[in-house]
């Protein structure tokens, strides 16, 4: 039977690192290739040996997948393509490929210019791995080659981000990478059609989360900046610097727009200023306000937002600041917080998770003196505010989308085992179909039950569609023909086509069989009650009763003899051909099962 | 250079109409006698060698169209050909023309339906099958009388069901659904047909393998539905199946079909599959609907959200499922931002700060109690309001609304999601969900911290949005003291913000008052800053805040009367002057210690407005005696009518329309009679220069004044309308004596003469019917006198005029129900600023217009900006549809641009901004008396050239500017 083999070799149970292995139809798939952020020995990238055995990557893979830029999905891209060594094809969409090589770079800076770490890929990698790369548009099929083709569908999540469905022949697998079903202020939510995959690789990083609705968190956040400001204080807000960082930016902006505030806001440069300017560029992928109006202005071009200098963090009055990175950990964001900490005016928010041990973890869990290097204490005056904007599915969202692409499994990955074992028990009671969870290295086997498309000769579909009412495209329906298989084909054709074209003749079929009744009555009699049995059982047949002493129902003849020894045993002889053969069969059975007494 | 720039600006910038009067000779109607349409498309088929050329001739004949008389030998033609035709792009085209030919008027296709059911059967092309039965759908909706006809064609719709083609099976059940038999035969004859059961036979194709035939088979129940056959009940899990369906156009229907039968069968009982239970149908087709509401599909999403707002009779804890999301957070239950927010406020803290585990999740949830995708209404309203597409979010909101409506529990339920609506990103939304707010304010009651964030909302920078807000503030119920402060410190920044707001935030306020005045009572101390012991500085009385709390305390004091207690000094004094200023602001109040005209209490006003409609009548009844009266005291009373009336208008506002109409009625009298006194007419022209141009003034002025009297003034009745007109013609009589007595030579007067019979005539032909109310009028006269009056010379035709015009005696005029004066006030710009609005001379600086208009029918067309230079130069500027609003009834809001430019000045100068409403008299006359007359006006040569004109209707504002000259 053929069979989808699915392996992750990263995000299994887990998250970060992405890299799921699908062989489908004879076809192997690299979906996502991550590194994780917690390692920085060789746990961090996919353990690509499992795959080679220490031959090249190119002969096993026949195309390499990324869902978004995130690092978690592309951050082992240039590690797989150039150094242990990988040819093929590469696909993600057009924003992907313009962000992914920006990130790529500041990673690799951090990793060998900070940390010092030798034998890491260079610059000339990147841009030679980035050469590999196709880009695709969303809903475009691609044929990647003659059996297996990829299709890319929204996904939400972030700039570009997609799903994609990975097809050979009629079996296919669809790949979530991260998505978000709710819409946010610059991105819309997932989308996919009733493909019905035969399994469907989904995130789950949010299993057992049902989030609230987005509007409270926004007003909620507008708020608290804008009574801030008005209060003169400062405002700061560690961000990271691609995906949330925007969608705070246009709510403050639209926001600054509409109150007419004077404020000044500022973002830290770096990174962003480069990819802002991909995401004025790659308006199609954002959501229906921003298209809308991008003629009149591109909401990316921001009124009220400007770079942020250093020197500015002096200055008097109020003010709103993004800075990165958005843990506190280091670099400005930190040192305009170390500024601004003392001061009960001012207000830092934190728009997302913060890691146990960072400056972003103490503050939040209500330390009120830090200690910072040097044996300084710092203390925290600053209100301190937690808003928390994510841009992954919860598991309502996810269930949504399951019931969108109705697949005939679910495989779940780049979540927690504890959350994805609720998720999985969810979906299995829910829409009763298999579900998936393997852990890294571990294989999901699925067979699957692939359709064979068989060539049916005209006329003997019109003969057929011409017997009865339209065929009920839900139910199966019977029909006569031979399947002739030749030449690795196969056609259904009409008996007498198939016996001329083989050049054999017809040769007629017929089954007998006796039935022992016990019948009082002659033989006539008999016959008589018989055919009247039959008729008020058999009312859709036409039953006759034939001069020489038979009943014929449609083409089934039954006779009666009585036996030689005992009179009241009648012997009914039946006898159908082939093609009758339901309909004998059962008449069998029927009269096996005796005759009504007759009344007389 | 600038010239020239400054004309460009005009050309694009502004439409400034120069009024001309234009005379058309009235275009002559030929009606040609065309040769007979059959013949010539025999011909023309006959010709026709190709099918391409036949496909030409067809097209072209179907351009024009065909009399009734004619329609059935084209068909006869056409069939003919058809039977001929072998190409089967003719035959279809030969087929769509039958179905427009059958559909023309007064032709009744029952003579070719047995022809096109003949052609039917004989053809073998599905696409031509499909155009068939389209026309013989045509046909059969043209006669809807003749059961015998669709009976049959029921009957061959039936035939063809079983097309392999989708085309055919859509047309199919098209016809089915617009013609199948809704109720059973009347009459014994029909009987004998087979009546064909076309809802089982539609339902059998609820399953068609073609989607298309499926979501034709659900229009066709549908149009059952609508022409009044009872659906039955057990299509309503086939309904349901569909919802399902792969394809968004048939689910969209589907979810229609779920939508009617749930209103059909509301209260029949449905199982639930994998469960014993049963419930409602509604509730059930509630939940399945809401389900929708995430459909894949944005348009069937838009649909399902529509429908859920109409589902009036779904259990109470259906629909408040609708906008609950169990919410959890790694397995533990967690609450919502708006139960968190309900609970700190009823424990008496409000304005928390925001912590960290805040929104810490509770207690542990039951893994298999978790239902994640409910079958029922779960989130619905929630996952709708969240939507990607706008659409879908404005279709929630209203869904919200009419919900919200019939339930008040649900309303307060909904509170806090409308309330956060007010943050969406687009602005058609956040106004869609204002509005919704004050729709259902009267069912519920804003708490503090939901009206924080509602009055969060009032710095926004859409001036439309603000005005909205400030509308449903008027209308909010609050709880506590607290919240009338809090609105008053926000609505007093919303002012010193947005200084424009300045009417809108008062007239918020007033009503606050009034609504909650136990509420306001313990607040008035800090709001007059008063003190026990010292006295305190007297505020400004200028300043718009100050004025706004006056407004808001002394609407509550109104029903309060202890209030006034605790009024200081000043505040009596502030309240007289307010009283005075911006009555429509400050109610009367009783006050201690001052004598005011006890005119508070509600049936003292009705009293009041009855006794002033006495007035009214009795100063009527009192004119009409001016007849036995002379020309000095009948003069002399009409003079203190006029006087009485201006005043009553003023007084009172519900009958300032009356009461003005009939002052300008009268004031038109006085004129007549001075313009006709004897002393004038007894004397040589010569010597009376001035006397004559007196007079020829006045008959100016009442011209002027009839077209106010006209135009003005909405629910005017024929009747009055023939009164002005009789005024006007009695002016324009008056006119052409004065000219026969100052010119010299008959030419000229006898074109006049000639006009003023003309519009006698037309006089007469447009008020036949108000004929008998004009006994011994001036018109009656004339038009006794008429046959001698075509007949006669200017000169004698003058004599008589002179004559009528003195003896004709004085019309009676009868007040209308309702008579409202058209009124608009600039609002902006004030007029009020010193300085000046400098711009370059050459380019063009842009005034912001906002005015109130009412009663005004069509202001989009008939209201106009003027703007007048101090050189005299007058430009009129039409504003652009979009900028009216119309915020209630009879009332419109103009809010627009006006550009401005002028050559340079050497100092800064007033001009002068104003109203007009334009009027075209032929129009009026045409639309309001003879609406039928559409066609046949153009062809009767127009007696009266229309006249276009303007009338000023609002106080000219004066705003200061100074075109600056261009450095070069």
């Amino acid at each position: 039977m053929p069979q989808i083999q699915v392996t992750p070799l990263g995000a299994g149970q887990d998250v970060g690192r992405s890299c799921i292995l699908v062989s489908i139809g004879g076809k192997n798939v690299m979906l996502d290739c991550g590194m994780h952020m917690g390692y920085n020995d060789d746990r961090r990238f996919p353990d690509f040996s499992y795959i080679t055995q220490n031959s090249r990557l190119t002969e096993f893979l026949d195309c390499v997948i990324i869902s978004h830029f995130h690092l978690d999905h592309c951050g082992a891209l240039p590690y797989m393509s150039e150094m242990v060594g990988f040819d093929g094809p590469i696909y993600m969409t057009h924003p992907t490929k313009a962000i992914c090589p920006i990130l790529l770079e500041d990673y690799r800076k951090i990793t060998v210019d900070k940390k010092g770490e030798t034998n890491f890929f260079t610059s000339q990698m990147i841009k030679d791995c980035m050469k590999k790369v196709v880009a695709v548009n969303l809903l475009q099929t691609v044929q990647v080659d003659d059996e297996l083709e990829i299709k890319a569908y929204y996904a939400g999540h972030v700039l570009g981000a997609a799903m994609f469905q990975i097809k050979v022949g009629l079996e296919s697998v669809v790949y979530t990478g991260d998505y978000n079903m709710t819409p946010d202020r610059h991105l819309g939510a997932a989308w996919i059609d009733k493909c019905r995959p035969d399994i469907l690789i989904s995130e789950s990083t949010y299993a057992t989360t049902i989030r609230d609705s987005k509007r409270c968190r926004e007003r909620d956040f507008l708020k608290k900046v804008h009574e801030t400001v008005e209060r003169g204080g400062k405002v700061l807000i560690p961000v990271f610097a691609l995906g949330r960082a925007q969608e705070l930016c246009i709510l403050l902006e639209t926001f600054w727009d509409r109150m007419n505030l004077k404020a000044p806001i500022y973002f830290s440069t770096g990174l962003t200023e480069k990819a802002n300017h991909y995401y004025k560029l790659f308006i199609t992928w954002t959501n229906q306000k921003i298209r809308k109006t991008f003629v009149q202005r591109n909401m990316f071009e921001f009124k009220h937002i400007k770079a942020f200098d250093r020197s500015y963090a002096d200055n008097p009055g109020p003010m709103v600041v993004f800075a990165t990175p958005g843990m506190l950990h280091a670099g400005q964001s930190l040192h305009i917080f170390k500024k601004w900490a003392g001061n009960e005016k001012n207000m830092v928010i934190m728009p997302g998770y913060c890691v146990q041990g960072t400056v972003g973890h103490k503050i939040l869990s209500g330390q009120k003196k830090l200690e910072m290097e040097g044996r300084q204490t710092l203390e925290v005056k600053m209100q301190v505010e937690y808003m928390s904007f994510s841009a992954h599915a919860d598991a309502k969202g996810i269930m949504q989308l399951i019931r969108m692409a109705e697949p005939r499994s679910v495989l779940l990955v780049h979540g927690e085992a504890k959350k994805m074992e609720f998720l999985k028990q969810k979906i299995e009671q829910e829409f009763n179909i298999n579900c998936f969870m393997p852990a890294n290295g571990e294989t999901a086997t699925t067979v699957t039950n692939p359709s064979v498309p068989v060539d049916i000769a005209l006329s003997l579909l019109k003969r057929e569609a011409a017997l009865g009412p339209l065929p009920d495209p839900k139910k199966p329906r019977t029909m006569h023909g031979t399947l002739i298989m030749k030449d690795n084909s196969l056609r259904l054709v009409a008996p007498e086509q198939a016996l001329k074209e083989l050049g054999l003749s017809e040769h007629q079929l017929r089954f007998t069989c006796r039935v022992q009744v016990q019948n009082p009555q002659s033989e006539q009699d008999t016959l008589n009650t018989i055919y009247s049995h039959l008729k008020s059982v058999l009312k859709e047949h036409s039953i006759q009763h034939l001069p020489d002493g038979t009943v014929m129902v449609e083409s089934i003849l039954i006779k009666v003899s009585a036996a030689a020894e005992e009179p009241s045993t009648k012997i009914l002889l039946v006898s159908w051909s082939y093609q009758d053969e339901e309909l004998g069969g059962y008449l069998c059975t029927l009269l096996r099962k005796g005759l009504p007494q007759s009344t007389g | 250079m600038a010239a020239h720039l400054k004309k460009r600006v005009y050309e694009e910038f502004t439409k400034v109409v120069q009024q001309q009067q234009h005379e058309e000779a009235p275009a002559k109607k030929l009606r040609l006698t065309k040769p007979s349409k059959s013949a010539a498309l025999h011909i023309d088929l006959c010709k026709a060698t190709t099918p391409t050329d036949a496909l030409q001739y067809l097209l072209q004949f179907a351009r024009k169209p065909v009399e009734p008389e004619s329609v059935e030998g084209v068909v006869r033609i056409l069939l003919e050909h058809y039977y001929k035709e072998t190409d089967s792009s003719v035959r279809l085209k030969i087929a769509s023309l039958l179905g427009l030919l059958s559909k023309t008027q007064g032709f009744l296709p029952d003579c070719i339906v047995d022809d096109a059911i003949n052609t039917l059967n004989n053809e073998k092309s599905h696409q031509v099958i499909a155009q068939l039965l389209d026309t013989l759908l045509a046909i059969g909706t043209q006669l809807p009388e003749n059961q015998t006809i669709r009976l049959r064609l029921v009957e061959v719709a039936c035939r063809h069901l079983t097309d392999t083609s989708f085309g055919v099976r859509n047309k199919c059940l098209q016809l089915l659904g617009c013609l199948g038999s809704v109720d059973k035969p009347v009459s014994k004859e029909l009987e004998s047909m087979v009546l064909k059961d076309v809802q089982k036979i539609i339902g059998d194709y609820f399953n068609d393998q073609d989607p298309r035939v499926r979501t034709a088979a659900i229009k066709a129940m549908l149009q059952l539905h609508e022409r009044g056959m009872k659906l039955q009940q057990t299509i309503y899990s086939q309904a349901c199946k569909l919802l399902s369906d792969d394809y968004e156009q048939v689910r969209s229907a589907a979810v229609q079909m779920v939508w009617v039968l749930s209103q059909l069968y509301p209260e029949s009982i449905v199982p639930i599959p994998s469960s014993n239970e049963e419930i409602r149908l509604v509730d059930d087709a509630f939940g399945k609907i809401s389900h929708m509401v995430s459909d894949g599909s944005w348009v069937v999403r838009v649909q399902a959200a529509k429908l859920l707002g109409s589902m009036h009779q779904v259990s109470a804890h259906f629909l408040e499922q609708t906008l609950d999301k169990k919410l959890m957070s790694d397995l533990r239950r967690k609450r919502t931002a708006h139960e968190r927010a309900k609970e700190l406020y009823s424990s008496g803290e409000f304005s928390s700060g925001r912590k960290w585990a805040d929104d810490a999740p509770k207690e542990k949830v039951d893994t298999y109690a978790v239902n994640l995708i409910d079958s029922g209404a779960c989130g619905a309203f929630v996952h709708g309001l969240e939507d990607e597409m706008f659409e879908v979010r404005i279709a929630a909101v209203e869904a919200l609304c009419t919900l919200a409506q019939s339930s008040s529990s649900f309303a307060e339920k909904c509170l806090d999601f409308l309330v956060d609506m007010f943050n969406d990103e687009i602005e058609e939304v956040r106004l869609q969900s204002i509005h919704v707010l004050r729709q259902i304010s009267n069912n519920i009651t804003l708490r503090e911290d939901q009206l924080d964030t509602v009055l969060a909302v009032l710095e926004d920078s859409s001036r439309d949005i603000r005005e909205a807000l400030h509308e449903l503030l008027c209308y909010t119920n609050v709880s506590t003291k607290e919240c009338i402060q809090l609105a008053l410190v926000e609505l007093l920044k919303n002012l010193t913000k947005y200084p424009t707001d300045r009417n809108s935030v008062w007239k918020c306020l007033k009503f606050l008052g009034a609504r909650h005045p136990t509420l306001v009572l313990p607040l008035v101390p800090e709001l007059l800053s008063t003190h026990p012991y010292f006295d305190t500085p007297e505020p400004d009385m200028d300043d718009p805040a100050y004025i706004a709390v006056l407004v808001l305390v002394f609407n509550a004091a109104k029903s309060c009367p202890t209030m006034s207690a605790l009024f200081s000094d000043h505040t009596f004094r502030h309240y007289a002057y307010l009283r005075d200023s911006l009555s429509h602001l400050v109610p009367p109040l009783r006050l201690p210690g001052r004598k005011l005209v006890s005119v508070s209490d509600s049936s003292g006003m009705a009293s009041s407005e009855e006794s002033s409609q006495q007035f009214l009548r009795q100063s009527l009844e009192r004119v009409y005696t001016i007849q036995h009266l002379e020309a000095q005291g009948a003069q002399e009373l009409l003079e203190f009518t006029i006087r009485d009336l201006q005043r009553l208008g003023e007084l009172q506002p519900e009958l300032a329309g009356a009461a003005d109409f009939s002052a300008t009625y009268l004031r038109c009298q006085l004129l007549l009679m001075k313009g006709l006194q004897e002393k004038l007419w007894n004397v040589a022209a010569p010597l009376y220069l001035k006397q004559n141009a007196m007079a020829s003034a006045a008959a100016r002025q009442i011209l002027e004044e009839t077209y106010k009297l006209e135009f003005l003034y909405s629910g005017l009745e024929t009747r009055q309308v023939a009164i002005v007109h009789h005024v006007r013609l009695q002016a324009k009589a008056l006119q052409l004596v004065l000219n026969a007595r100052t010119s010299r030579g008959v030419e000229p007067l006898l074109s006049i003469c000639e006009k003023f019979l003309q519009e006698v005539d037309a006089f007469q032909r447009c008020f036949v019917a108000e004929l008998t109310h004009f006994q011994d009028s001036f018109v009656e006269k004339l038009l006794e006198l008429m046959p001698r009056l075509l007949a006669c010379k200017p000169l004698d035709l003058v004599k008589i005029l002179q004559t009528t015009l003195r003896q004709s005696g004085f019309l009676h005029l009868r007040l209308p129900e309702q008579l409202h004066r058209a009124t608009a006030t600039i609002i902006e710009p004030t007029g009020e600023s010193d300085n000046p609005l400098r711009f370059t001379s050459g380019l063009v600086v842009a005034l912001d217009v906002d005015a109130t208009l009412e009663h005004v029918q069509d202001p989009q067309n008939s209201v106009k900006v003027q703007v007048v230079y101090p050189d005299g130069q007058a430009h009129i500027i039409h504003p652009r549809p979009g900028d009216f609003r119309n915020p209630g009834p009879g009332r419109h809001r103009l809010i627009t641009q006006v550009y401005l430019s002028h050559s340079a000045w050497t100092e800064p100068c007033q001009i002068e901004v104003r109203l007009l409403l334009a009027y075209s008299c032929s129009k009026s006359r045409t639309s309001i008396l003879k609406p039928a007359w559409n066609e046949s006006t153009d062809g009767l040569p127009t007696t009266e050239n229309s006249i276009e004109g303007t009338i000023p209707f609002s106080k000219s504002v004066k705003v200061f500017i100074m075109p600056k000259p261009t450095r070069r």
